[in-house]
């Protein structure tokens, strides 16, 4: 495998070599080449960003907002400071693929942020990278060191005027500094907090200054496209859904990791390649997008291909590809416990609804679980679930409401039966 | 700024672009509910209350927080927005204890008033309530941080408007918590205000924590007796007493701000000290006496004593109507020995002044000013919210030079400056001068003559050339200082060379209207001819026979109070009004209880020229009179023509006539001539540089208790350059005898790295202090 060839593998081909992670690897393999034509070639950023937007690549990180149209708000010709960010603040419950990118292709992710820094004009990028994977962290910051040793980062890369420094960051493991604007500010060194939208990064980001955001896989994508062109990519998804996505297969099945497979592929498939719900379970739910997504029953998630439309249109989101399998072992109660546990544990505590209305979620699912639920909680935790939605900076509240509405929306029963007699449905222990 | 039409609530309105929905609805008389929002701070958008309904917004939006766009149709009271802001408040009270009954914002509580409308008749909420541990913010603020709903309101006024961030929002989720750094207390001078910007019952007032309900007090409007901005006051009365006060918003003067002192000194007033009746001093024993009795003794006391041998003196703290009296008292009886110049030290400037000294500016310019020069000037303690206004001047990119004898914290940006000892001030506005002359190209003033130009005072130069709006400014420190005349006549040609207006920062409330009222020696009112007399160093350096005070308290109003004691003790007649006891229970012969600021009328002109009458908010407490109405009998008493006035304002009218505005504005002139500047000595020695106390100003802050227990109250210490503490085999923290002419004390040593190494800085005005000499000159120092 190398760079070389449009394989479906755009970011996880280093992988199938010796060394992955390494310059000698990246390079051999047809790494920086993308960067040095760029660069070299003048090539204009209007044209980068074209390609982008035939590409249909969009952001991996939850969103997948259109990433080509993300880097036409930049105002380019701003002659100030402007920023690249990189989000590797990977801390969605069920999400590890970023971290695999940092360990086995982290140069490939360089590449894609000197481009990016090329194309919208800034001098200094950043990757913010999650507290928790600090290995990760350390591979990075040695990644930089050859690449800035070997003249991939620095002044006057390629003989021409260009300048590109590029520095790591570690977080500290806060969910909400994920959260793009949050992350700005905690890379100011305050406390990490969303700011209200607008303004947006791309006018007022990093220190106030115009600023692009993208998630780890967005920017390891470019070199790929700029490589093989966005034709290429997106012929290896679909229509609107361009390339190949990392999802992280988590939960009941036989082989869990990360997998890359094209956009649009069946989640039948998926699930084979991750060897199937453990031997002798049926499937009875999916989170396909990490935790914030809305779940799907079994039946449901049965008929849908893995790709950003076909999932809202089963009524959830493609998020960040973090697919979480659930036998019919799972007990929704207690698995839903375990969730808003976590938004109430990292709600950051700015914004009152999903600072106040977390823990009174996780309060009311927990008394459920526990046998002390009452009939009218059902109706209370759905109402203050649409109380949080909608209403916050931030979309923590949303993703903390999401989960909450769909368990109930899909497992009900569960819930009824948990409150009428005070422990879990017969063979759901969990 | 274009103009946008949109549509809140069916109405069509005209707004500016860049506008939020919050302003629109507000400018047009709309309320939409909040509580983190408030126009004076950033915006935070976090306690989302002000959720509205948006046409084409896929959510509600909050209105403080979304600008206005073409064509926006926006809905407030919409069921979908009123669902909104009722989701909001439920999540506001599910933590909330409700505990209105014992809450000291009961009645005055934005959450209270809000839940009546968007708030449930019961909870939902089952579970155990958040309970939140009492931060100890200092004596000012009390605390019940269980109420706190986190609208981070104060965190963002220390960081925005006080220019200090000493609260902030500690831990996530539910476990946010308001708190101070590592315990430290809040020490702002300004921080009283958060109790006003708290929208429930987390901060309330210390002072007057459980002393009464809202609804039982009277809200009468005064003016602050305090520093010479004038802030207006809502005085807040039951039973006859001051029970707390709060701002009155006025956005020319203080905005809705309130400095500490003049929020919490009204505890000075109600104290056992109050001189409630007349009292003589009879065979060395003080006897009550009736008003006439007193009086009458007073009259004849003064017609058997030669009019030459009688100084007047009062506090610039008092109003007009009392100065004005005053000066024509002694007038009447053929005196000029009058005088409000307490702590001033040179008055070289009395026969080269143009008129009344003043800000040269309204105090409003000075949140926009692009380049500023300071000279001698505490400002954040002198001058606390035209500190916040200059702050608000260099956020904006102004640019701030300093040019002072000691450095205090600015809590902002400053461009550059220079700490000299006081002997070399002069001589560092010459350099600056001279600078200015070089870069401009344009003749140099002979005063600045022996200037020397250095690093520094380029940049200042360089400083002041630039900008579209520039002023310098003459602090108390310069005021006080013993070569005023020269420092005001070169800061002056600083000004006229870079273009900037020149203002002097009154030291006090009343300092501009004392001038315009004629309470100094050879000038009558707005400037009018008049008998020259001594002025109030040549009355307090050596002793005349008789002393009228007028809310005098010598020992700490005056630049020399060794002096100044020796003359009044040795003086065989001292009447003192004034509204406390005090130390005057020692030197005085009579004691005239007069009233303080809240149970007299009368009037502060503030150093913008800003002519503020006020009434009366509380009756006179026991036998006390407003002094007006005392030195008009006692101008009857002793056969003098015109006091007859009726009232505060006939008062106000003789001394400046029908249109005060007019006449003062026009008397006000800092303009100087004929000054000459001595070429630079240099000074053998040490000198003490000496600043007054921020809550040592006058009478009534110097007896309020809370006051008196901040940060900023600490007894004072000897503060030198760790070198001069070195040299002189003194220890930091030790203890070091300090010697000015015949006075000695010992004080603590305290290490202040940015002093010059040649200064001791002892504050005056303090009565620890009160046994040393003047506040500049030569001092010595030795270990004890």
């Amino acid at each position: 495998m190398s760079l070389l060839a449009p394989t479906p593998q755009v970011c996880s081909w280093t992988q199938a070599l010796d060394n992955p992670g390494s310059l000698a690897t990246y390079v051999a393999n047809g790494g920086y080449q993308a960067l040095r034509r760029v660069i070299t070639e003048q090539v204009s950023g209007d044209d980068i960003i074209a390609e982008l937007k035939t590409s249909a690549l969009r952001g991996r990180g939850g969103a997948g907002f259109p990433t080509g149209l993300k880097w036409s708000f930049m105002p380019r010709a701003f002659a100030g400071d402007k920023y690249i960010v990189c989000n590797s603040d990977e801390g969605e419950p069920g999400t590890f693929k970023d971290r695999d990118i940092l360990r086995y292709n982290p140069h490939q992710l360089i590449e894609g942020m000197a481009i990016a820094g090329y194309v919208l004009g800034a001098r200094v990028g950043y990757n913010y990278i999650h507290g928790e994977i600090f290995d990760c962290y350390q591979i990075f910051e040695a990644a930089l060191k050859e690449a800035r040793d070997a003249g991939y980062l620095g002044d006057k890369l390629f003989g021409t005027d260009f300048c590109f420094q590029l520095h790591a960051h570690a977080g500290y493991g806060a969910y909400i500094c994920g959260e793009e604007t949050a992350l700005l500010e905690s890379l100011e060194g305050k406390k990490g907090q969303p700011r209200f939208k607008p303004p947006f990064p791309a006018s007022f980001g990093l220190y106030g200054k115009p600023t692009t955001i993208n998630n780890t896989e967005t920017l390891a994508s470019v070199p790929w496209i700029m490589q093989h062109g966005g034709q290429a990519f997106l012929e290896l998804g679909k229509p609107n859904n361009g390339g190949s996505k990392l999802f992280s297969v988590s939960g009941h099945v036989n082989k869990p990791g990360n997998f890359e497979v094209p956009l649009g592929t069946p989640f039948a498939k998926l699930l084979e390649m991750a060897g199937g719900v453990r031997s002798g379970h049926k499937l009875k739910a999916v989170i396909p997008g990490g935790s914030s997504a809305p779940v799907l029953p079994a039946d449901i998630m049965m008929d849908c291909t893995m790709d950003f439309d076909s999932v809202a249109k089963a009524g959830s989101m493609l998020g960040s590809g973090a697919v979480i399998v659930m036998d019919e072992t799972v007990c929704m109660v207690r698995a839903l416990e375990r969730l808003s546990y976590f938004y109430f544990e990292e709600s950051c505590g700015q914004c009152t609804p999903c600072r106040e209305g977390t823990g009174w979620m996780y309060r009311i699912i927990h008394r459920i679980e526990h046998g002390q639920g009452k009939p009218e909680d059902i109706e209370l935790l759905n109402s203050v679930a649409g109380r949080i939605g909608g209403h916050t900076i931030c979309a923590l509240g949303d993703a903390a409401a999401m989960p909450v509405q769909s368990f109930l929306k899909h497992f009900g029963h569960e819930f009824e039966h948990h409150v009428e007699h005070k422990r879990c449905m017969d063979g759901t222990e969990q | 700024m274009a103009t946008l039409n949109i549509e809140i609530d069916g109405r069509t309105l005209q707004v500016e672009s860049g506008d939020t929905i919050m302003d629109a609805a507000n400018a047009a008389g709309i309320t939409i509910p909040h509580f983190c929002y408030h126009k004076k701070l950033s915006i935070a958008a976090n306690c989302r209350m002000c959720l509205v309904q948006v046409e084409k917004a896929p959510k509600p939006l909050p209105a403080c927080a979304t600008p206005v766009t073409e064509g926006m149709k926006v809905h407030t009271r919409s069921e979908y927005a009123i669902n909104a802001q009722k989701s909001v408040m439920e999540f506001l009270l599910i933590n909330h204890p409700l505990d209105c009954p014992i809450c000291d914002q009961g009645g005055e509580c934005t959450l209270q008033d809000l839940a009546v409308g968007y708030g449930g008749s019961s909870s939902r909420y089952q579970e155990i309530k958040r309970v939140v541990r009492e931060k100890n913010l200092g004596p000012l603020i009390a605390t019940d941080m269980t109420r706190c709903i986190h609208c981070s309101r104060c965190v963002r006024f220390g960081q925005e408007i006080a220019g200090v961030m000493e609260l902030g929002m500690a831990g996530r989720g539910e476990h946010v918590e308001v708190m101070p750094f590592l315990e430290n207390q809040v020490a702002s001078e300004l921080s009283g205000n958060v109790i006003d910007l708290c929208p429930v019952g987390a901060l309330t007032s210390k002072p007057f924590r459980y002393s009464a309900r809202t609804w039982e007090l009277s809200r009468r409007p005064s003016i602050s007796p305090h520093d010479s901005l004038g802030s207006n006051l809502e005085v807040h009365v039951k039973d006859n007493k001051v029970m707390r006060v709060l701002p009155r918003e006025n956005e020319d003067v203080n905005e809705c701000w309130l400095a500490d002192r003049d929020r919490f000194s009204y505890e000075g007033l109600n104290t056992a000290e109050r001189l409630t009746r007349p009292m003589l001093k009879h065979d060395g024993q003080w006897v009550e006496a009736t008003w006439q009795a007193a009086l009458e003794l007073v009259a004849n006391k003064l017609k058997a004593i030669p009019a030459d041998q009688i100084g007047a003196l009062s506090t610039p703290y008092r109003p007009a109507e009392e100065l004005f009296l005053l000066q024509k008292l002694m007038r009447g009886l053929g005196s000029g020995n009058v005088d409000h110049r307490l702590r001033q030290s040179d008055f070289s400037l009395d026969d080269k002044a143009h008129g009344g000294f003043w800000l040269g500016m309204p105090v409003t310019y000075m949140s926009r000013l692009k380049r500023m020069l300071v000279v001698g000037s505490n400002l954040r303690k002198d001058h606390p919210l035209m500190a916040h206004r200059i702050r608000e001047s260099v956020r904006w990119y102004g640019q701030l030079n300093l040019i002072n004898a000691a450095e205090d914290e600015f809590l902002g940006k400053v461009h550059a400056k220079r700490i000299v000892a006081p002997s070399q001030l002069a001589a560092a506005l010459a350099g600056v001068c001279r600078a200015l002359a070089e870069l401009k190209n344009l003749p140099l003033p002979a005063i600045a003559a022996h200037g020397i130009v250095d690093d520094t005072a380029k940049k200042m130069a360089d400083s002041l050339a630039g900008g579209e709006t520039r002023a310098v400014f003459l602090g108390n420190m310069a005021q006080h200082h013993s070569s005023y005349g020269q420092i005001h006549a070169l800061a002056q040609e600083v000004a006229k060379l870079a273009g900037a207006s020149f203002g002097v920062l009154g030291e006090a409330a009343n300092s501009v209207g004392a001038v315009a009222v004629g309470a100094i020696p050879g000038c009558g009112p707005l400037g009018q001819p008049a008998v020259k007399g001594l002025n109030a160093q040549q009355m307090l350096a050596n002793p005349l026979r008789a002393y009228l005070l007028l809310g005098v308290e010598a020992e700490l109003d005056t630049h020399d109070p060794v002096s100044a004691m020796a003359s009044i003790n040795a003086a065989e007649f001292v009447v003192v009004m004034s509204p406390y006891k005090g130390m005057s229970l020692d030197y005085a012969d009579v004691l005239l209880p007069i009233a303080p600021w809240t149970e007299t009328s009368g009037t502060f002109i503030n150093t913008e020229g800003r002519v503020q009458s006020f009434g009366a908010v509380v009756k006179p407490l026991g036998e006390t009179r407003p002094a007006w109405k005392v030195l008009r009998v006692l101008g009857n008493l002793l056969g003098l023509a015109g006091f007859d006035h009726n009232d505060s304002k006939d008062v106000l009218r003789d001394a400046i006539g029908d249109t005060p505005t007019g006449s003062v504005q026009a008397f006000l002139n800092n303009e100087v001539s004929g000054v000459t500047v001595a070429p630079p000595q240099t000074h053998e020695g040490l000198e003490r540089v000496a600043e007054v106390p921020i809550y040592q100003t006058d009478a009534v802050v110097r007896r309020s208790p809370s006051l008196q227990m901040t940060q900023d109250a600490t007894l004072p210490v000897a503060r030198m350059h760790s070198r001069l503490i070195a040299k002189l085999g003194l220890t930091e923290n030790g203890r070091v005898s300090v010697r000015q002419t015949a006075c000695a004390l010992t004080l603590k040593v305290q290490r202040d790295d940015l002093l010059p190494d040649t200064c001791v800085r002892i504050p005056s005005g303090h009565p620890l202090t009160a046994g040393l000499g003047p506040m500049f000159g030569p001092i010595t120092a030795e270990s004890v």
